[in-house]
C-alpha cells in the first residue's frame, strides 16, 4: 500500500497536476513518522501503522499557497477535513484527497511498540471515508465496534463519582498540564487566529506559569470552544507529554449533544449546522435538565 | 454581620429586556430579594459568553444565575434559544468538572414577573447558603 502510495504521489508530482504533497516522512526512528510537504521527490515517505498525525489540519498553513496539495487522509482524518471545509478554513478544489485505509494507529512509549492501540482506535466507528477524490487500500479498514456507545463507556464511569471525587480526579489531572500548547495545536478545529489564551501586547502564546490557570480554566474553555465542531479525532490526548485524557472532556459535550440535540457527528458532512448554531423551538431541553438528573 | 460569617457572593447576569425589567418591578413593588445579588446588566441573554461564568467563579462568586426573556419572548427573536443549549451544555460541564449544580441556576423571567424574579433570588441565595463558599474554581488573586 505504501509503495502504491508513493508511486501515484511521484506520478502526480511529475505531471505538474499537484505542487506539493502532504504525507508522513520517515522520522529519527521507524516509529515516529513525522508529518511533512514533498515537493520534488517522495523518497521518504511512508505509511505505517505509525502513521497517527491528522494530516487535515496542515491543509490550513497551505491554503494561501499556490496550487494544489495531494493530501493522503486516514478515514478519521476525513472527518476534520469535512470540518475545516465547513467553517470555509480551507477550500476543496485546492487539495486532491487520496483517502488511505487504516488499520488502527498503535501506541508509541519511548519510542517502542507497546502492543496496544490508541484508545480512539479502539472505540473506533469512523471507518468510511467521507470526502476523497481516490480510494486506496480502503478495504484493509479494520471495523472495531458495533456499538457506538462504548467509547462513552469512562464518560460514565466519572459522571457516577460524586462532586467532589470528580473535582478531584480533574484537578489531579490538570494540575499535570505544563501549558506547552500541543493540545491547541494539533486540534482541528481550534484554529482562531487570534487565541483568547495569546496576549495581545506582546504577540507571543501564553506559556505556563505559577498560576493555577491550568488546572481550573484552560482545558474547560478549549474544550468548550470546540464544542460541537470536536470530530473526536482524538489529536488532542495523543499529543499530550503529561497524559492528561483530553478526549474526555470534548466527548462529554459529544456524549451531552447527542442525548440532548440527537445524533451529531461533526464533520460528516458540511450542510447540518453545528448542535450550538442551531436550535429547536419546541424541543429543546431546559437547563433545568442537569440539576434534575441524578 | 460578625466577622467570619459567610455571605456569599451571587452574580445574576440579567437580559436587559425581561430580566432586568423584572428586577425593576421587583424594586418597585418592594419585594425583598437577598443583598447578595449582584446583577449584570446583559443585552440579551445570549450575549453571556460561557466564559463570563468560568469568570465569576474565578474572581470568586459562589453562585452564578442567567436570567433571560421566556422561550419565544426574546427581544431579538430567537436570542435566548441559543442561549438554551449553550447554557445547558456548560452548566452539565461544570457538573462534570465537579462543580456543585447548586452554584449554577438558570431561568426565565419576564419584566412582568417582579414576584417570580424575588422568589427566584431568594431561592436560589437560599440554596448557595446551603453549599457554603465556593473554592474550587477560584483564583485567591483575582478576588477584590
Amino acid at each position: 500500500m505504501q509503495e502504491l502510495m508513493k508511486a501515484k504521489a511521484q506520478e502526480m508530482l511529475s505531471n505538474g497536476s499537484v505542487t506539493r504533497v502532504l504525507a508522513w516522512k520517515k522520522g529519527d526512528f521507524e516509529t515516529n513518522p513525522e508529518p511533512a510537504f514533498f515537493t520534488k521527490h517522495v523518497d521518504d515517505m511512508v505509511y505505517n501503522q505509525y502513521c497517527a498525525t491528522n494530516l487535515s489540519n496542515f491543509m490550513v498553513g497551505v491554503e494561501k499557497e499556490e496550487g494544489k496539495t495531494l493530501v493522503f487522509l486516514k478515514p478519521c482524518d476525513t472527518f476534520s477535513f469535512n470540518q475545516l471545509l465547513k467553517e470555509n478554513r480551507i477550500s476543496r478544489d485546492k487539495a486532491y484527497i487520496i483517502g488511505v485505509g487504516c488499520e488502527g494507529v498503535k501506541v508509541i512509549d519511548e519510542m517502542q511498540e507497546t502492543g496496544a492501540l490508541l484508545e480512539k482506535c479502539n472505540v473506533c466507528t469512523k471507518i468510511k471515508h467521507m470526502v476523497y477524490d481516490e480510494l486506496i487500500g480502503e478495504d484493509v479498514t479494520r471495523r472495531v465496534t458495533d456499538d457506538p456507545l462504548t467509547r462513552f463507556k469512562d464518560i460514565e464511569a466519572i459522571e457516577k463519582m460524586d462532586a467532589g471525587e470528580r473535582f478531584a480526579f480533574w484537578q489531579g489531572e490538570f494540575s499535570k498540564c505544563i501549558r506547552c500548547n500541543a493540545c491547541r495545536n494539533a486540534c482541528p478545529p481550534c484554529g482562531c487566529k487570534k487565541c483568547v489564551f495569546d496576549n495581545d501586547n506582546y504577540d507571543t502564546a501564553q506559556k505556563a506559569n505559577v498560576t493555577t490557570f491550568e488546572e481550573q480554566m484552560f482545558h474547560i474553555i478549549r474544550a468548550y470552544h470546540v464544542a460541537g465542531r470536536c470530530t473526536d479525532c482524538g489529536e488532542c490526548t495523543r499529543v499530550c507529554p503529561q497524559d492528561i485524557p483530553l478526549h474526555l472532556l470534548n466527548r462529554k459535550f459529544i456524549k451531552d449533544i447527542n442525548a440532548l440535540y440527537g445524533e451529531f457527528q461533526a464533520g460528516a458532512d458540511i450542510e447540518t449546522l453545528g448542535p450550538l448554531t442551531d436550535f429547536n423551538i419546541d424541543q429543546d431541553a431546559e437547563p433545568s435538565i442537569v440539576y434534575d438528573r441524578g | 454581620m460578625s466577622v467570619g460569617e459567610f455571605k456569599p457572593l451571587v452574580v445574576a447576569f440579567c437580559c436587559n429586556w425581561c430580566s432586568y425589567a423584572g428586577a425593576d418591578l421587583a424594586g418597585t413593588s418592594r419585594l425583598q430579594y437577598p443583598a447578595e445579588v449582584k446583577i449584570i446588566k446583559v443585552p440579551c441573554s445570549c450575549r453571556v459568553n460561557p466564559l463570563f461564568v468560568l469568570r465569576a467563579f474565578q474572581k470568586g462568586a459562589d453562585g452564578v444565575i442567567i436570567c433571560g426573556c421566556h422561550p419565544g419572548d426574546c427581544h431579538y427573536s430567537t436570542g435566548n434559544y441559543y442561549t438554551r443549549r449553550r447554557i445547558t451544555l456548560l452548566y452539565s460541564m461544570l457538573d462534570y468538572l465537579g462543580i456543585e449544580k447548586g452554584r449554577t441556576h438558570l431561568e426565565w423571567v419576564s419584566a412582568a414577573e417582579g414576584v417570580k424574579f424575588a422568589t427566584v433570588m431568594n431561592k436560589f441565595v437560599e440554596q448557595v447558603y446551603e453549599l457554603g463558599e465556593n473554592r474550587r474554581l477560584e483564583d485567591w488573586r483575582c478576588k477584590s
